[in-house]
Parts: structure tokens; sequence; C-alpha cells
């Protein structure tokens, strides 16, 4: 059976050539980069050249403001914990209620901590509460966490806004950029951003690597101390054959990043239309008009995500779910539950994400056999 | 990804009895859209006052599906007296299990089946679950539900109680109060059960269901393990393994602590025995 992967936003396949690119690093310049005799040492130009490059990715002024670590989660804590830490007079964090566990979860932990926390709401279609936002800044807020784009819907958040607003309040901001970098451009040098995070596996470099960049002169304290690998502000052994993979993945994300814009964005177009069109009861999930050009997250009402997927996955289709029962947790995800989406709609959000790989043909497929789907499931089902 | 059995992904890709008997003798609704899961269940008795047809209407995910439709499946044929007896285990069981997490979907067949068999003798009331203090006000779980299910199941953890009920699941405000409730039925299941009353195979489940749920998780902290060997009427034989096995107070634990348990909650008379090797 083939496989018609439209879970992008999930984890993305290695590029090819990402991989080409790492195995020498795994077979035979296997050195350390912080050796002193030249077959270790070779490696750390390796180790620089990715550095450039995702700095280059970002709109980053220079190399040095990436740090490279495990994955976007630990980008976000090193992040949040180092302008906690920064500034120790302040006690709060302005956050939104739709971030990523990486960040709802850490900023939980630290509100054990005696951190406030104060998270913004969104509207309906996820756009934040700006209004809200502005006001929960104050001069105890060590940092805003806000992220790029929404994981589940795609939507976009006004960055440069919000940095702006962040500049004046004189509060640092953390991005977590991990669905953002690779698909929407993103320029540090234009916007005052003081920390950003972004992940390997989400853009075709492999799982296990991600970045922080910190924006030179910010305050930075390690997450994970240790020697001297990244100028001091991550310990441990740099992960060299990943980062590489990073820093070409990076590159070519660069180069294609218009055609996400136009080629992936009509894809998604083209499902999202015909399953509105084809598929009664069906409803976008997110700001149609700002958002990722390969999301779009779809609830069924009267039907259960979770049976949705598995039934899709009989047909080698992968997707996910915002339902309660795909993430093992009673409550639909806290996403479609920020916006407001009634239990009717939640429980059968199903998000497709897609990439430059998938196919017209494969849009075709999907269209083909979800329809099918849907019915069947709402024959099943006792709500009308 | 849930890990679900072949007979699960059977019965939901495949599920049996879907539908709606027009002029039910028993009909049963449990569940919300808020849930996640909601079941309607109608069944229609034959002359012989046997369940002769069973559907059901299920919204939910694949295990709430094929929750469903096992029970229609192990109801059919069935009177109203044997139907009363099925319990969610059973239907877990004709599965082939369900992931823990998934528990409280049988729960909710089992839920439903009583509703409806309640509907049939007349006590067209609220559904069962609604009865009594309600603990878990985001998920509408009353004390007696939870008293129930942890007695069925042998449920010993706030965790538990959530897999099956849902009770706990969400702002976590009756946590106390489900402890207090799941310390309360312990104490109930404490008394002995008469051990006349129980067949070697029902002995055989309830002292290996305690072992798994009880002595394991004990014994375990200390390094050690216990395998069950035979159940000759009130002589259990049970084998010492791991750091128990050259344990030189092994035998104390036995009479002490196993025993003791056995005793408590299987039959007054049984004698524990170390399996000679």
């Amino acid at each position: 059976m083939k496989t018609v992967y439209v879970d992008n936003n999930a984890t993305t396949a290695v590029d090819p050539a990402v991989v080409e690119a790492m195995l020498p690093f795994l077979k035979d310049l296997w050195g350390n980069p912080s050796s002193m005799h030249t077959f270790g040492g070779q490696v750390a130009s390796h180790v620089e050249l990715a550095r450039e490059r995702v700095a280059s990715l970002l709109g980053a002024g220079t190399k040095e403001e990436i740090i490279f670590t495990s994955c976007g989660t630990e980008s976000d804590n090193a992040a949040i914990r180092s302008a906690l830490a920064a500034n120790p007079a302040r006690r709060k964090i302005v956050t939104t209620a739709v971030e990523h566990p990486a960040v709802l979860n850490l900023a939980k932990e630290l509100s054990n901590h005696g951190v406030e926390v104060q998270l913004t709401g969104v509207d309906g279609k996820g756009r934040l509460d700006m209004d809200a936002f502005r006001k929960a800044l104050d001069q105890n807020t060590a940092v805003a966490s806000v992220m790029w784009a929404n994981n589940e819907t795609g939507v976009i958040f006004p960055i440069e806004e919000i940095a702006s607003i962040c500049e004046k309040a004189n509060v640092p901001l953390h991005v977590d950029a991990v669905q953002a970098a690779g698909k929407i451009p993103i320029d540090l040098q234009s916007i005052p951003i003081t920390y950003l995070a972004i992940s390997g596996h989400k853009l075709g470099a492999p799982k296990g690597v991600g970045a922080l960049y910190v924006r030179r002169g910010a305050g930075f304290t390690p997450l994970i101390m240790g020697g001297h690998q990244e100028a001091g502000r991550r310990g441990g052994t740099e992960n060299v054959a990943s980062i590489v993979g990073l820093g070409l993945a990076c590159e070519l994300a660069a180069g294609r990043i218009e055609s996400e814009r136009t080629d992936v964005a009509a894809l998604r177009d083209r499902l999202e239309s015909r399953i509105l069109d084809t598929i009664p009861r069906s409803f976008v999930n997110g700001d149609p008009d700002n958002r990722l050009p390969n999301t779009t997250n779809i609830s069924f009402e009267s039907v259960e995500g979770e049976a949705i997927l598995l039934m899709l996955n009989e047909f080698g289709i992968c997707a996910s779910s915002g339902s309660a029962c795909t993430s093992g947790s009673l409550d639909p995800s806290h996403v479609m539950m920020a916006m407001g989406v009634p239990f009717t709609r939640a429980h059968g959000s199903i998000r497709f994400s897609l990439s430059r790989s998938n196919t017209a043909e494969e849009i075709d497929y999907i269209l083909d056999k979800l329809p099918p789907i849907i019915n069947r499931l709402r024959e099943l089902s006792p709500v009308r | 990804m849930w890990n679900y059995s072949e007979k699960v992904v059977d019965h939901f890709l495949h599920p049996r009895n879907v539908g709606e008997i027009p002029d039910p003798d028993g009909i049963g609704e449990v569940g919300s859209l808020a849930c996640g899961d909601m079941l309607r269940l109608t069944f229609k008795l034959g002359p012989d006052g046997k369940i002769a047809d069973a559907r059901f209407k299920t919204f939910g995910c694949a295990s709430a599906i094929a929750s469903s439709s096992a029970l229609t499946e192990i109801i059919k044929g069935m009177t109203l007296e044997e139907a009363a007896a099925v319990t969610n285990r059973d239907i877990a069981k004709y599965l082939g299990g369900l992931p823990e997490e998934k528990m409280h979907c049988s729960v909710m067949g089992r839920e439903a089946l009583e509703a409806a068999i309640a509907w049939s003798r007349g006590e067209r009331t609220e559904p069962y679950r609604l009865e009594g203090e309600v603990v878990c006000k985001c998920y509408g779980v009353t004390q007696k539900e939870i008293e129930r299910v942890c007695a069925e199941n042998n449920l010993t953890t706030l965790e538990e109680v959530t897999h099956y009920t849902k009770a706990g699941g969400g702002c976590g405000l009756c946590h106390d109060r489900i402890r207090e409730i799941i310390s309360g039925s312990a104490q109930k299941e404490q008394k002995p059960a008469g051990g006349d009353e129980l067949t070697n195979v029902q002995r055989i489940h309830m002292i290996e269901d305690l072992l798994e749920k009880r002595i394991r998780p004990a014994l375990r902290q200390d390094g050690g393990d216990i395998e069950l060997v035979e159940v000759d009427r009130n002589v259990v034989t049970v084998k010492l393994k791991g750091a128990c096995a050259t344990c030189p107070s092994s035998s104390i634990t036995m009479r002490q602590f196993i025993e003791k348990e056995l005793t408590k909650s299987v039959a007054g008379d049984i004698r524990v025995e170390e399996a000679r090797h």
C-alpha cells in the first residue's frame, strides 16, 4: 500500500541530500571538533558552516548568535529560563494559550516555583488578542514567549507587531519558530526578537537537533552545563552529523521558501476547498488569511478524530488530530479549546500538513477516500 | 499510536449490529459529545425472553466503536438476568484487551447495557451514572459508579479510576475525593469472600489478580517476584523469584504478607506454600 504523508507538522522526511551530507560524519569524519589534532579539528569547520547556514535562513546578524541544541523543546527551555535568570528581579512570563507544550508545560512548572504566568487568549479564528497581550506586559515581565505559527492550525501570529510591542515595553521576546522556519520568511535583522527556537526535523533535517538564536548582548544561562562547546553556552560534544544536516536543510529550505507559498499552498487549498465542498458540516479551524501555506485544520462535526485517522490509516494516509482520544488525555486539544471550538467539532478536528513532496494525485487520493469515511462514521453516530 | 488488539481493529473497521431497533424493548444512552464518546444501545426481546437483537450507534474513537460492537455480540441470546451480569471486563476480554487508557470505553458499554435493561424493566429513570453524589463534575461521574468500577476491576489508584471512568480527568478538583472512595472500596473488599462459594477457576482468577495488583508490586520494590504454580482448593503453591528466592526471610514474607492478603480477599482458609525445586 502506498503512503500518503500529510503530517509534516509532526515531522518531515529527511531530505536525501541531507542524508548524503551527513554520512561522511558518521563514517570517516567522526572526530571531535574540540580536538587539537587535525583529524578531529577539521570537523569544526563543518559545524561552523552549518551555523552560518542556520543564521542565514533566519536572517541573523552573525553566526555566533546561533546555538545548536538537541531539539526545539530544549531551545524553548533554554531561552525562557535564560530570560528569567538574566533578570531575577522580574518574576513573570507572558505567553499564549495556544503555545506548544514545550512552552506551556515549562510555564506551568515555573508557576509552581513562584513565577507568575499570564496566558493571552485567542479569538475563534486563533488570532491573538493583541490588546490583552499588550496589557499583560509590565515591569515585572521577564520574557514574553509567543509562537510564530501554530502547529495545529498553522495560524501565523503578527510577530513583527508583537516584537515592536515588546521592545516598547522593554520586555525580551522569545519566539517559538519551530513550525514557521523554512515555511515562511524570517528576518531577525529587521525584527527585534531576543530569542528564537527552531527544530531540525520539521524542515528536512533529522530528529535530535535544533537551534536557538540568542541576540547578541542578550542574557544567556546554559541549560546544560558542561564543557566549552557552543562557546560555553551548551555543554556536550556536538551532534556533528545532525548539525551538518540541519545546516544543509536550512540552506535548502531558504531556496524553496517561495515554492511553499505557491506550490504547497495550491495543493493545500485544493485539498481544503474540495473537502469543504464535498463533505457537509466540515469547517476550517484557524484564520484562513494568516496561515502557514502547508497547513489546514478541518473539523468534521459529530465525528471523532481518532476514528477518522485510523480509517485514513487503512488507506495509508497519515494525518493527525486534536481529538482527546489521540492524545491520551480526555480533553480535546488545548488549541481547539482556546479558540472556543465547540466540543461537537473539536473532537473531530483533523490536521493535514503538506510538504513539497506531496503531489496533486495524492491530494485526489485523499479526496477520494475521505468522504466515505466521514459518511460511514456519521452513520455509526447517535448524534444527528 | 494505540496498540489495539486485532479484535479491536476488526470490530472497529467492521462493526457488528450497527443501527437502531425501532420500537425497542430496551434503550440505553450514555456519554456525551463533550466527553468525546456517546453510545445508544437498543435491544429487542424474543418470545423466550432472551435478547433477540441488539443494535448500537456510537460517537467515539476506535475502541468506543469496537466496545459497542462487542457488547451487542455478547448480549445477543442472553436473558435479561444474564445480560445484567455482564461487566466491562467481559467486553474488554471479548476484544482481547483494551489499552489501559481506553478502559472507559468498556465501562461505557456496560453502563449503556445497564440503562437499557433498567428501561426494559420499566425503571425509566435517569441513567445510572447520575444517581447519588456527583464526584467528578467535569465528566459527570458519581460515587456509586466509581465504587462499582473499582470493585469490578480491582482498581487501586487514581490514575486507574480515570482510565476506567474518566473521573478526575478534567480539572482535578475531585482527586482527593476519588482517593477517599478508592480506600473506602478497598476496605469493603477486604472482607473474606466466603471461600466455599467459589469454584476453583474463580479462585485462581482472583488469586492471580491479587498477585498482579497487590503482591507483585510490593515484592518488586525489593527486587523480587512471584509465580503462581498451583491452586489446589485452599492450598496455593507459589514460587518466589529474583531477590525473594534467595532471601532467608522469604518464608516469613510468605506467611505474613501473601497469605494475609489472600485470606483477606479471596478466602479465609487459604494456605500458602512455596514450590520445592
